[in-house]
């Protein structure tokens, strides 16, 4: 029972929370986005699988790691820009066309790897991102070691959640995103248009959320495999609820979640096998929907969330 | 651009908006062959072969077909109602689960009994496992698509951790496998020495009673109302959280006869692939079907035709066989896309 | 009010020949008009004349076929809200278009900077909207939420963006439709502070005494087209009214009512909010062969009292009496059981399902009933044929039982919903907003059936936010303000000032003096 509780005093345990956070904190951001602006994206797991892939082969063929993450990106924001179009000025179903872009998105993922990859037998590996300990800020006691000694896509992922919320509250590019996910003939009537701000933002938010599911193949790990997103994307859908659609809530709950995660594979050796696995690999995905009945009574969602919005309508 | 409702149903926007889906899924298939190194002609006419080129064949893409059949009508039948189960993957493992819980030998009745049992406690199995999101939903607003998403994974792993402990075959050497039905449990084989069976029958004979049951009672009208406008129908004196609990159990009871019908038809045991994702392509199915049970037939048929020809065409051309997902994914957008055009005529000013 | 410019000041917004087509309906036809510096240009009409379409086409929401805006002797490029903001034209949409978790300053601010730049300016917006505030008596705190303020508040905002905006030309559409008389005197005042610091206005409204007392010039439009133009000056009401519907206003004849028994009670009910405010302790009656009418405005509770009696809100405390009998568990198949027929406020989402059949839809409160059904099946064939009957009955322009109710207009949609709630001739009748958006015509309609459902001795509940309506129709009249009923005052009794300050919630308590 102590080792149990152990587990929690150490440092080792919080660095790999926080690594188990990161895309969590991209993917979850990336979704936050597009339901702040109205739009939800069913399409994140595959968006992540293909940021994943696109991330990783840019490196394996010999890019830098930053434009393995610049060309995940991409990726991210033409699957964004596909699924802004089919939602927002054609106004189809947000649940079927984002499954749609999931099965998309990983398809044609898994389509191309065999094609650029015919023969290996286990996929090759990449030199990942190195954890980096930030002068000064690392040397903090307790925090220092554990979020600042990781690698620069975690900080990127810090500093993502930060200019979320910056732009979120303080420019003016950020309230127009809020108010055509709470009112989009508000943003019509000040001269904006809603399809380009609401497109734009699911462009954006994908791109995020590619960049999470990159952080698998270019940091965490080193090599693409399928079926590594493993459900993360369903799971920051989980999170951005959770999170009450904002930025500084959400960023807790992927912490937390992932926090969660880390103790359970933990658990998991020090309980040797009495327990079948199987129930802590569950547990992640029991917590999702746990977090959900708690939170969903006392959720405002943002108002137009789900509604197609045409020009000229009130 | 704007979408304005077509005043009346237009015969050639009905035609030519799904017509242009197709050819729309065929030319950007096509260009993914080309950059494959191989021939989009050929390719589609392998494809072709393999699907619909022989016997052999055509009773392959039926077979496929069946558990399509099942999770489509599953996915049609939520999705009218507006009850968003992306789940069917889950329900279909339980169905799996019951099937070879009772019919491994736990209960011994002639097949005129014991099937039956097996499929109404299969049904029973996957209607429970949407049950939980849909009372989540009704009651606390939890948004299902979430939770039967999740519910996938969490299922997953408990069919896992069964074929690994209670259920596992101790003959298996050690794969993680359930033992085989017995023999009565078994459906049989609707030709000789082919892999074809009864399940198909009773995937046939379910989409009629889906169709009637759509069409014709009450409860369907009460699904429908309550898929166009939840509002209104509650208005009207609908209960709609029942409607949408009966709607669930419905749904999920479909989607577990896609696990019965695979493991006492097909498989004979249970495995942790016994589904390719046939819960999720059920959607596209449901989708192509534009959620009618009776077009869902169709629509399984051509999307396990494009999986059987794909798989076929991958072993002599050098084409991966995922060019199938890749094809039912696209259709799937270009449908909706399609059917949306149907509907609605876009205005540029 | 006095533009008092003379005939010489510029045209500082000039539509030439504006037609627009949606499909088969032409909802403006050649439509020419123009605005001086200083003016203010009624633009009457009823539902459905088009004024709407005519404003969204100046507005760029929609984009004429024929014709074109000139906007200070410049062209305004079709179809782009953004240049009609940019030449100052600023519109205040009667649905207002504000965005309710945000505040009061974010709402204004938005769309007046580049998008991209890292400042919101909020320290000098918040300087200039107190200022704005200040001069022309729209008083309102910059940092609060919308969700916050009151209707009244709400459209001042909607009105400081347009002069955030340094708009020169002001549309407003309806704006008197949810306020009380005196926040109306107040709008009013505001208009005459804004046409003097030399801005022009136009003033869509439906309704004569208003269009008279704020605009010195008057264009009505009918059926999409220009139906006259007069210097309100030498108008009468009565020209107005004819140019306006064509010929003679149709008129119900409502005669002495005979009260009988209550039919239906509401005993100390409070409920949730829906929205607007919640009931707090409400009691009231409902007597056969009597039309009761409330008065309100909107977003006092109205929602929620009409939700509670469609019995699609239950109440957290207090009774419910029906036929003098209490009743258990309220839901609408209760209220369906015991004979209520109501009529929804908001057809659309409420009362009809448009994508379903015009059959399908008149069958939705009845379909377990034996009449529709057997053993869990429908009978299609009855369902055709009662909805036969009610096309027949109420005269409801649709190609046939299976035509999308979606694709009827409102009036007839009204009608359906009549059909189906009087179906039956229920004895206790909710109309929500009955009229809300019809045509003279329909309205004329509506109203008779309501008169003619009183006379046969059924207990009429008329709510509405309408008080030429409510004083019509009603025998009684009950007036809510913050979730909570005013005594009830009989037919005459109180004049249109008086029930003002009851809507305002100004001696709600006294309110036991005037029912005698």
């Amino acid at each position: 029972m102590n080792e149990a509780l152990e587990i929690l005093f150490t440092a080792s345990f919080w660095v790999a929370a926080i690594r188990i956070a990161s895309p969590l904190i991209f993917a979850t951001m990336g979704e936050l986005i597009c339901e702040r602006a109205g739009v939800l994206n069913l399409g994140i797991e595959g968006i992540m699988v293909a940021g994943a892939f696109t991330g990783w082969f840019t490196v394996y063929m010999g890019g830098d790691l930053w434009t393995g993450v610049l060309v995940a990106a991409l990726t991210g924001a033409m699957f964004g820009l596909l699924h802004g179009f089919l939602t927002v000025p054609l106004g189809l179903s947000q649940h079927v066309t984002g499954i749609g872009i999931t099965l998309l998105a990983s398809s044609l993922t898994y389509f191309t790897y065999r094609i650029l990859l015919p023969e290996v037998s286990s996929p090759p590996k990449i030199e990942p991102f190195q954890p980096f300990a930030v002068p000064v800020l690392s040397d903090i006691p307790v925090l220092g070691p554990t979020l600042f000694n990781q690698t620069p896509l975690t900080y990127l992922a810090y500093f993502t959640v930060a200019a979320v919320a910056f732009v979120f509250y303080r420019t003016p590019v950020g309230v127009a995103v809020r108010a055509v996910g709470e009112n989009p003939s508000a943003v019509e009537a000040q001269g904006i248009s809603v399809t380009a701000v609401r497109i734009g933002a699911v462009m954006v938010g994908s791109a995020l959320m590619a960049i999470g599911g990159a952080f698998l193949t270019m940091s965490a790990f080193n090599s693409f495999f399928f079926e590594m997103i493993n459900g993360r994307g369903w799971i920051a859908i989980a999170l951005v609820v959770f999170g009450s659609w904002r930025p500084g809530k959400a960023l807790i709950g992927a912490i937390l979640f992932a926090a969660f995660d880390a103790y359970q594979v933990r658990l998991q050796q020090i309980t040797g096998g009495v327990i079948p696995y199987q129930i802590f690999l569950m547990m992640p995905f029991v917590l999702s929907i746990v977090a959900l009945v708690v939170v969903a009574r006392r959720a405002t969602y943002p108002k137009a969330l789900m509604i197609p919005y045409q020009k000229g309508e009130r | 651009m704007r979408l304005e409702p077509r005043p009346a149903s237009s015969v050639a926007a009905s035609i030519l908006w799904p017509a242009g889906a197709i050819l729309a899924t065929v030319v950007f298939s096509s260009l993914l062959v080309m950059i494959a190194g191989a021939s989009p002609l050929t390719v589609f006419w392998l494809v072709l072969k393999g699907a619909a080129g022989s016997q052999f064949a055509a009773l392959e893409t039926l077979t496929r077909a069946t558990p399509l059949i099942f999770t489509g009508l599953a996915v049609a039948v939520a999705f009218r109602a507006k009850l968003w189960n992306i789940g069917a993957e889950a329900q279909l493992y339980l169905g799996a689960v019951m099937t070879v819980v009772i019919g491994t030998g736990a209960v011994t009745l002639p097949s005129a009994g014991l099937i039956p049992l097996i499929m109404i406690a299969a049904m029973l199995t996957g209607a429970l496992a949407l049950l939980g999101p849909a009372v989540l939903k009704t009651k606390f607003g939890v948004d299902e698509v979430v939770t039967t998403l999740l519910l996938n994974f969490i299922v997953l792993l408990f069919v896992s951790m069964l074929l690994e402990g209670p259920l596992k075959d101790p003959t298996g050497l050690g794969w993680p496998q359930s033992k085989r039905v017995i023999a009565d449990a078994q459906l049989p084989r609707l030709i000789k020495g082919k892999r074809l069976h009864f399940g198909f029958i009773l995937a046939i004979i379910s989409a009629i009673v889906v169709w009637v049951i759509m069409k014709k009672t009450t409860l369907g009208y009460e699904m429908r109302a309550v898929g166009h406008n939840a509002e209104a129908a509650r208005f009207a004196g609908i209960p709609v959280n029942r409607v949408i609990v009966k709607t669930a159990l419905l749904s999920g009871g479909l989607a577990a006869l896609a696990g019965f019908s695979e493991v006492a038809g097909l498989k004979g045991n249970l495995t942790l692939d016994l589904s390719p994702g046939y819960g999720y392509t059920g959607i596209v199915v449901a989708m192509l079907a534009m959620l009618n049970p009776l077009g869902v037939i169709a629509a399984a048929i051509f999307v396990a035709g494009i999986f059987v020809g794909a798989d076929a065409m991958s072993r002599s051309a050098n084409v991966p066989s995922y060019i199938a997902e890749v094809m039912v994914a696209t259709s799937l957008l270009t449908m909706v896309a399609a059917i949306m055009l149907m509907r609605y005529r876009v205005r540029w000013r | 009010m006095d533009a008092n410019n003379g005939q010489e000041a510029e045209a500082v917004l000039r539509l030439t020949g504006i037609t627009k087509r949606f499909g088969p309906l032409v909802a403006n036809d050649a439509i020419s008009l123009s605005l001086k510096r200083g003016e203010v240009v009624a633009l009457l009409g009823e539902n459905g004349a088009g004024k709407t379409t005519l404003m969204n086409i100046l507005f760029g929401h929609y984009t004429a076929d024929e014709g074109d805006i000139e906007v200070f002797g410049k062209t305004l490029p079709p179809g782009d809200p953004h240049a009609a903001l940019a030449a100052g034209i600023g519109m205040v949409h009667q649905h207002f278009t504000l965005a309710d978790q945000m505040t009061v300053l974010e709402n204004i601010v938005l769309g007046t900077q580049p998008l991209w730049s890292f400042n919101l300016g909020k320290g000098a917006a918040r300087e200039k909207i107190r200022r704005l505030a200040a001069d022309y008596g729209l008083e309102v705190d910059p940092d609060r939420m919308i969700t916050e303020l009151s209707v009244g508040e709400r459209q001042r905002v909607e009105i400081l963006k347009a002069l955030y905006r340094e708009a020169r030309i002001l549309i407003l559409d309806e704006p008197t439709a949810v306020l009380t008389p005196m926040e109306t005197e107040a709008l009013f005042a505001t208009l005459a502070k804004l046409v003097a610091a030399g801005l022009s206005v136009i003033f869509i409204s439906h309704k004569l005494g208003e269009v008279q007392s704020v605009s010195d010039r008057v264009v009505v439009l009918r059926g999409g087209k220009l139906a006259g133009e007069r210097k309100t000056a030498d108008a009468t009401r009565r020209e107005l009214a004819e140019l306006m519907v064509g010929g003679q206003l149709p008129v119900n004849e409502i005669g002495p009512s005979s009260p009988r028994e209550c039919l239906f009670e509401l005993k100390g009910i409070s409920t949730r909010s829906l929205g607007g405010a919640a009931l707090r302790q409400v009691s009231m009656q409902l007597r056969g062969g009597e039309i009761t009418g409330l008065a309100g405005i909107s977003g006092n509770g109205q929602a929620a009292l009409a939700a509670l009696i469609s019995g699609t809100l239950e109440p957290v405390e207090g009774e419910i009496i029906v036929h003098g009998e209490k009743v258990e568990r309220w839901s609408p198949g209760a209220a369906l059981e015991r004979g209520l027929g109501r009529i929804p406020e908001d057809r659309h989402a409420t009362g009809m399902i448009g994508d379903m059949s015009v059959a399908e839809n008149v069958i939705s409160e009845a379909y377990r009933s034996s009449r529709f059904s057997r053993f869990g099946f429908l009978d299609w064939k009855a369902a055709a044929t009662f909805a036969n009957d009610i096309i027949k009955a109420y005269d409801v322009k649709c190609p046939s039982p299976d035509a999308r109710v979606r694709l009827l207009s409102g009036g007839n949609m009204q009608k359906l919903i009549l059909g189906r709630a009087l179906d039956g001739d229920p004895d206790i009748i909710l109309a929500s907003q009955p009229t809300r958006g019809l045509d003279v015509g329909a309205v004329a309609y509506v109203h008779a059936r309501l008169i003619e459902a009183r006379d046969r001795g059924a207990a009429v509940l008329l709510i509405s936010e309408d008080l030429d309506e409510i004083q019509t129709l009603s025998d009684r009249i009950l007036v809510i303000h913050r979730g909570q009923l005013s005594r009830p005052s009989l037919r005459g009794e109180l004049s249109v000032m008086e029930l003002g300050e009851l809507m305002a919630g100004h001696g709600h308590d006294e309110g036991a003096s005037h029912a005698a």
